[in-house]
């Protein structure tokens, strides 16, 4: 009973005040590698990029070689090097009247999309009570492909932009709604209780803890969102449109010029690419606090 | 302690589905008192100090508070096991966390100093080590002003040479800001560092099996041997109610 005895402990004096950390920097370094995200040094950066080149230049090499070799028609499958005489041909006339309508379609459906998922992916991750109300309706709309709605979309809305705004906001809408509500729904509990503690009222609770705690689902649903919203403009440009990039795609199947479909398809790519680049860079600006896996070298 | 207690806790019974977790609890935390809730894993010392907190209300009893306590948000502080820092924060924002923008910046700078933290306030809360997140959880409780702060084995995660400084400046906050402190633990040797009365509580049901008056002044010597005396009479309490 007495082999518990405190008095063989090195004498500690009271107060202690070192930090609790022995080995600590001056200061915070701010904005330095963090063992979660590493800043890379530039030349490995620069070989990461590389790497990433790597197999959409091949692909490249390939067509070209296979084109020329005569191995595959050059009616149906266009090579590279006449794609880019494409480009240059659509680039000093239509291209850029196309991307700005579609991008400007983007733009307001998934605004559009986006505000109406806040607003009730708010609700219903923040009240059971809404939840108990709205949630088995939207769950029953989510199981309904997007573009099944352009029909009545179309004797609704007719064929100008409403309808097409209207179905990209439908597809924006979805995913970020769930993410959202994904997001509130896994709050960690105990930092609730933190606002609990000091007596918040339910927007407090809401607007100082839930909501920026499920930022990190909510930047997941908005990029999902943002290339649903891509899907969508294609989908309703391809139906009934007089510019836009689907248009390219419908009037270069309509004028079998492979080259004019191509085109419109890797300017798909380069917009959906950048507008997500736009949104990640953002993410991180917004999400610097995560303290997360970043993925490991090889 | 002829004073009026500033926290009276009554808890006839209380029960998680059919399992009693606690049962015929009583005790009461006077002004400048610190008193430890001792016991094995399982006896209900978090759950009576969640009670305690209000953060649990599905109980058979009552809280009763003093009228300095009642009303104000932050008058009972608690400090948990873990940090529970929001960890999209900077340090000195959680330290604030109560007013958010409108937050006292001077208050926050002269706490993350007391807590040894002077120039760590724009840090994140992922920079920080385990005991450092700990001591911005306490400069978080100071910040409410609070007359009672309520300690869940807030030291239990960190080393031991950590815990003993972090018990330090429990202690030292305290008295400067005449706090009273209600620490629950399982570690023998904080609850007689810290307190001046120990509550041994048993297992299935949770109740108060004894009180143990630690009648040595503070500031104490970790090496006092009266201290060592008291340990007997924890462990002999504690065998008694087969915490081991």
């Amino acid at each position: 009973m007495t082999s518990g005895v405190p008095g063989k402990r090195p004498g500690s004096k009271r107060p202690g005040k070192e930090g609790a950390a022995s080995a600590r920097p001056s200061g915070p370094a701010q904005g330095a590698a963090t063992p979660a995200s590493p800043a890379q040094p530039g030349r490995a950066r620069l070989r990461a990029r590389l790497r990433g080149l790597l197999l959409p230049a091949a692909v490249v090499a390939t067509l070209e070689g296979v084109v020329r070799a005569g191995i595959v028609p050059s009616h149906l499958m266009p090579a590279p090097s006449e794609l880019l005489l494409t480009f240059e041909y659509l680039a000093h006339g239509p291209l850029w009247k196309h991307i700005g309508a579609s991008a400007l379609r983007v733009a307001c459906g998934f605004a559009l999309g986006t505000l109406l998922a806040l607003l009730v992916g708010a609700l219903v991750g923040l009240s059971r009570r809404a939840e108990d109300f709205l949630e088995p309706t939207f769950q029953a709309l989510r199981a309904i492909p997007s573009l099944a709605w352009v029909p009545l979309l179309l004797m609704w809305l007719g064929i100008d932009e409403t309808s097409k705004i209207t179905l990209i906001a439908i597809g924006a809408f979805f995913p970020v709604y769930m993410n959202l509500v994904a997001g509130i729904r896994n709050v960690d509990r105990k930092l609730v209780e933190v606002g609990d503690m000091y007596g918040f009222s339910a927007a407090r609770r809401a607007g100082r803890i839930l909501l920026p705690a499920a930022r990190p689902y909510l930047f997941t649903g908005l990029r999902n969102g943002l290339s649903m919203s891509w899907l969508c403009v294609v989908a309703a440009e391809l139906l009934a449109a007089t510019q836009g990039i689907g248009y390219l795609l419908t009037d270069g199947r309509e004028v079998s010029r492979p080259d004019l479909v191509l085109a419109a398809i890797i300017t798909l790519a380069l917009l959906g690419k950048t507008s997500d680049t736009l949104l990640k860079a953002l993410e991180k600006r917004a999400l610097r606090w995560r303290d997360t896996f970043a993925g490991r070298e090889a | 302690m002829t004073s009026s207690p500033l926290l009276t806790l009554r808890v006839a019974r209380k029960a998680f589905g059919g399992t009693v977790v606690l049962q015929d609890i009583g005790f009461a935390l006077h002004e400048r008192q610190t008193v430890a809730l001792l016991g094995p894993s399982g006896c209900g010392k978090s759950t009576l100090l969640r009670i305690a907190a209000g953060l649990d209300r599905d109980f058979d009893g009552a809280v009763e508070r003093a009228p300095a306590l009642a009303g104000r948000p932050g008058s009972v502080a608690i400090v948990f096991q873990e940090p529970r820092l929001m960890p999209w924060l900077t340090v000195a924002e959680n330290v604030g966390f109560l007013d958010g923008k409108r937050a006292d910046r001077a208050r926050i700078a002269r706490l993350l100093e007391e807590v040894g933290l002077a120039d760590w306030g724009e840090a994140l809360p992922k920079q920080l080590s385990g005991g450092m997140a700990q001591r911005v959880a306490i400069a978080r409780g100071l910040y409410t002003r609070p007359r009672v702060l309520l300690l869940d084995e807030p030291f239990s995660a960190v080393d031991a040479f950590t815990r003993m400084k972090l018990q330090d400046l429990a202690l030292e906050v305290s008295a400067r800001h005449e706090i009273a402190l209600l620490v629950v633990t399982h570690d023998i040797d904080e609850a007689l560092y810290l307190s001046d009365r120990i509550l041994v509580m048993g297992a299935r049901p949770g109740r108060i099996h004894d009180t143990l008056d630690v009648a040595v002044p503070h500031p104490r010597e970790r090496t006092d041997m009266r201290l060592a005396a008291s340990r007997v009479d924890v462990l002999k309490t504690l065998h008694d109610v087969r915490a081991f």
